[in-house]
């Protein structure tokens, strides 16, 4: 397997054109040509005015921006080594962002608190083919999953300190934040709490019924069907169909409204996460411990080990990365799907999302859409790396990941 | 010492073992051979208690296996899997101090003991106390297999087709280091085959089973000269019976005085490799070494002669 | 087996009917109806809904089948090898991205209505199918292939009669689940405008009236029932025509 990669790999760079090279060349280009590179609007309700790379930035500026990022399209167009091509797909995200942020600055005349820019199509074209580029590189190396979250780390740090700075503080999507900076930090950890608040009750009930189903056959089958069956339902009539019964539960058990049990807000969005979780996680708890090889667990009887130690020392370890993955599933799942409280009352970023719809305010629906995606993107990450981790086979080549950032073994 | 009496396991009406008994000495190797289906795995799981009997009893020096828990007596006898069965999110020295672990040895004590056994079969201990199972070759598993069971020096030592996977080399040399093994530390061995070679080879007494019934137990020269019935003598082969009771014994046997030319042939050699020597170079007689030095002859008569009347 | 065949098939003839006279259902919902609302969604009918949900399951899925059975037989062709783990990679991130979100972000671009909605279910449709057609092709047996390949069939005549054949089952599989997901993510659509049985589940939610959430919810569930019967029993037949490949999920 390693042989034929590398002969790929040699082959691959070689003297020319590589082909994703290409496309991500021609992806900027055209982006950067035909779309603006940012939109500008005198005050909120006005149509946008489109504005180019060119003209959003003081001349001299815009030249050494567009010059850079002419540069990094020629260094993908051609056969450059996965090392260099990382870093110059990491260094013209940074580039974008920062022209992005002093677009704002430029275009808003200063004292002027109603105009509004946004990125432009130019600007996501660009970026999303250097987040591709970024991608191809880093499956390219092989990054092993420490450097993969050192990487995340990296980006995000990046992003962080960027948004500290102030240097976007212009762009539209900021003036919104900054317009309500209190609603959404508590927006952001209502939705954390909703998504990891209802992985974690899902995981205290899954794992152990999990367990139970291979103990105990009959169950096994009765059980995973009513919870495919509840899977079906969708989502947004669950969310609906949980708001009467746990309205009557709130008016009429003894303490339940205290604990916040309710129709409407958090609850009902709680529960019906909770039991959207249930399904991965019992089947993959099931799924983990039938994985463990019969040899082991015979071997494990063998040597003398009681039931429980059997089980904690043996199959619950080689289970784990199953029902690792698992939890992975049901907390990407869930930081998206929390968005839909939004619409029943429940907070969290769906709030400005379905806010925004309904105001047709592009600002606002990306204000609860974007860090929603840069949660869940994260959290597959980090949750991949650390599936891997855990696997018995760690250092191995014998691996079949199935993380973002696939490998090349085949 | 352990005693078999009248054992027996019923699966669904299925006699898997059927009314077996049999008495196996200290420090003896008694090779289980059969089909596959006979009972022979049902058969070494009543021993440990794997597997609970329908009826009988089984003694270990003169008490009952059931007088104690299961898993105290499993810590007791080392159990050799077929497939080795190592458990894949350990290292290989985690795995060998299983059983010393469940046992409350301290650290020292197991460290010392798993590079010990490390040593005896030849894996390097630093070199293989922190490798995964995965990155071990299939030999290598197998020994660390057999090493695990035998790591907290159990008396008994019960292995299920532990040879199997191995190509045959890997698998004489496997056998080599079990016979040296049993001779270093006295243990009472049960081992279960499917070949017939490989009984012949190891077991100082076979146990044939067929349809979950002991057809014979015997030694093996025995076993090879008098079967007790035609599925027996079907088993050890009527067509190469003499070299098998050739391959039994080794040349000092039929060592003579006198002199004869050419390359040597060890004194432990079998009589099956002597002949086959003498018959390959065309020689008469075969001058025989021990410890360096020539100290007589075989002759290809008395070799013919010894196959062709089995004693 | 018997059973639970009468049980859909009573399903199916309920479904049916409900679509078709609502009305005659209303005593059955009136229950969850909050004093004196009324029981039965009569804004759009209610058959017209389902059939236009229906439609836009039905055209995301296929977009989402062609577009990566295509994709995963190019990177599986020896010119296309290389972008395989990339666009693994690409087909796995695609997922992580919320519905919702895809649907929001979908908004200022293509405007209100069915488009949006089009774009995420089709998004959302690329990685099941991709994943189960890369599966089929890259386990189809060495023995087969040699044997195909020992008969003189040019690469193409392979692909074409006896790799995607034997793979078929297992592609089947992933465009089933694509089609049951897409199903219940359609629902959100019409928070956009888009014409699903998701508006009769927001009408519930906003005027709080259970019975239209119940209605809408039990009609989609039901659909994505029937839809995975279909796609399952369908992939038992020709799996047993085509021989022993185990479908993925
Ligand atoms: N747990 C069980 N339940 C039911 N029947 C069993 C069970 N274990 C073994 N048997 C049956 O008992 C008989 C003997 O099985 P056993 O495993 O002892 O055979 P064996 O001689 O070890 O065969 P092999 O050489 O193939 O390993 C077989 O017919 C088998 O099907
Ligand atoms: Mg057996």
């Amino acid at each position: 397997m390693s042989a034929g990669f590398d002969l790929q790999a040699t082959t691959r760079r070689g003297a020319g054109l590589d082909r994703l090279g290409v496309l991500l060349a021609a992806i900027v280009a055209a982006g950067l040509a035909l779309q603006p590179f940012c939109l500008f609007r005198a005050n909120r309700i006005v149509a946008a005015k489109p504005v180019g790379l060119l003209s959003a930035l003081p001349p001299l500026e815009s030249q050494i921006v567009l010059g850079l990022i002419v540069v990094a399209s020629v260094l993908l167009l051609l056969r450059t080594p996965s090392p260099l091509r990382l870093s110059v797909s990491v260094l013209t995200l940074v580039l974008l962002a920062f022209a992005i942020g002093r677009a704002g600055v430029y275009l808003t005349p200063s004292s002027n608190t109603y105009a509004r820019v946004a990125p432009g199509g130019g600007f996501w074209f660009a970026a999303f083919a250097f987040a591709i580029a970024l991608a191809d590189a880093a499956v390219r190396l092989r990054m092993p999953p420490l450097g993969r979250l050192a990487l995340l780390a990296l980006i995000g740090g990046a992003l962080w300190l960027f948004l500290w700075s102030g240097a976007c503080d212009a762009l539209s999507i900021l003036r919104e934040y900054a317009n309500r900076a209190d609603v959404f930090w508590r927006e952001a950890r209502v939705h954390l709490f909703l998504a990891a608040g209802s992985l974690a009750a899902a995981a205290v009930v899954g794992i152990p019924l999990g367990i139970l189903c291979v103990r105990v056959r009959p169950l096994r089958a009765a059980l995973l069907n009513s919870l495919n069956i509840l899977q079906t339902i969708p989502s947004m009539a669950l969310f609906g169909l949980l708001i009467a019964p746990l309205a009557w539960i709130g008016a009429h058990v003894p303490g339940a409204s205290a604990i916040g049990i309710a129709g409407i807000g958090i609850a009902p969005a709680f529960v019906a996460l909770f039991a959207y979780s249930l399904l991965p996680m019992v089947s993959n708890t099931v799924a983990g411990l039938e994985s463990v090889p019969v040899q082991a667990r015979d071997a494990a009887r063998g040597m003398g080990m009681t039931a429980r130690q059997r089980f904690m020392e043996i199959e619950l370890p080689l289970a784990f990365p199953v029902i690792l993955t698992g939890i992975r599933i049901v907390l990407v799942q869930n930081l998206g799907l929390a968005v839909l409280a939004g619409l029943i009352g429940g907070g969290g970023f769906g709030t400005f999302v379905f806010q925004g719809i309904s105001q047709t305010a592009t600002d606002l629906v990306l204000l609860g859409a974007l860090p929603t995606v840069a949660l869940a993107f994260a959290a597959a990450i980090v949750l991949d790396a650390a599936v891997e981790m855990t696997r018995p086979m760690t250092s191995a080549s014998a691996r079949k990941s199935k993380s973002l950032f696939e490998r090349h073994d085949e | 010492m352990i005693e078999i009496n009248g054992i027996t396991k019923v699966y669904e009406g299925i006699r898997a073992v059927d009314d077996v008994s049999l008495k196996i000495g200290s420090g003896e190797i008694v090779t289980v051979v059969g089909t596959s289906g006979s009972g022979k795995t049902t058969l070494l799981r009543m021993i440990n208690r794997l597997v609970e009997p329908t009826s009988g009893t089984i003694l270990i020096d003169g008490r009952d296996n059931r007088d104690l828990p299961g898993h105290e007596l499993r810590r007791a006898i080392g159990y050799a899997i077929q497939g080795y069965g190592l458990f894949p999110h350990r290292t290989v020295a985690q795995n060998i101090a299983t059983v010393p672990k469940l046992l409350g040895w301290d650290k020292k004590r197991i460290e010392s003991r798993v590079d010990e056994l490390l040593a005896l079969f030849h894996l390097e201990p630093s070199q293989f106390r922190a490798r995964m199972p995965h990155e071990l070759s299939g030999g290598q598993q197998q020994r660390i297999g057999v090493a695990r069971a035998l790591a907290a020096e159990p008396a008994v030592l019960l292995m299920d087709e532990p040879f199997g996977a191995l190509d045959p080399i890997i698998r004489g040399k496997a056998q080599e280091d079990l016979i040296e093994i049993q001779r270093r530390f006295a243990t009472t061995i049960v081992l279960v085959t499917h070949g017939m070679d490989e009984a012949i080879r190891l077991g100082h007494r076979i146990a044939v089973m067929d349809k979950g019934k002991l057809l014979q137990f015997a030694a093996p020269a025995e076993l090879i000269a008098h079967p007790a019935t035609a599925f027996v003598a079907d088993l050890a082969g009527r067509a190469d019976r003499a070299f098998r009771l050739l391959s039994l014994s080794p040349v000092v046997d039929l060592l003579e005085p006198g002199e004869a030319s050419g390359e040597p042939i060890g004194a432990q050699a079998s009589l099956k490799d002597a002949l086959s020597e003498a018959l390959w170079s065309g020689r008469a007689a075969l001058p025989v070494l021990r410890d360096g030095a020539i100290v007589g002859r075989v002759t290809r008569e008395k070799l013919m002669a010894r196959a062709g009347q089995p004693q | 087996m018997k059973g639970s065949a009468l049980i859909r098939l009573l399903l199916l003839v309920l479904l049916v009917a409900f679509l078709l006279t609502p009305q005659s259902f209303r005593p059955v919902f009136q229950p969850f109806a909050a004093n004196g609302a009324p029981a039965i969604y009569t804004q759009s009918s209610l058959l017209a809904l389902t059939l236009s949900h229906l439609a836009m399951v039905g055209v995301a899925t296929l977009a989402a089948a062609i577009v990566s059975i295509g994709l995963a037989v190019l990177v599986t062709r020896p010119a296309g090898r290389e972008f395989l783990p990339l666009s693994r990679s690409i087909a796995n991130i695609g997922q992580t991205f919320p519905p919702v979100a895809v649907l929001a972000l979908a908004v200022p671009v293509f405007g209100f209505g069915p488009i949006p909605t089009l774009i995420a279910l089709f998004l959302y449709g690329l990685l099941p199918i991709f994943e189960n057609t890369l599966t089929g092709l890259t386990t189809v047996p060495h023995s087969v292939q040699e044997a195909a390949r020992g008969v003189g069939m040019t690469d193409t005549q392979r692909l074409i009669s006896v790799e995607l054949p034997l793979a078929l089952p297992i592609i089947l599989a992933g465009i089933r689940l694509t089609a049951v997901i897409s199903l219940g993510t359609a629902t959100i659509g019409s928070t956009v405008a888009a014409k699903t049985l998701g508006e009769v589940i927001i009408a519930g939610l906003i005027s709080n009236n259970t019975a239209f959430v119940l209605q809408g919810g039990l009609v989609v569930a039901l659909l994505a029932l029937f839809i995975h019967q279909g796609f399952t029993s369908l992939e038992a037949r020709i799996g047993r025509q085509a021989g022993a490949m185990q479908p993925a999920q």
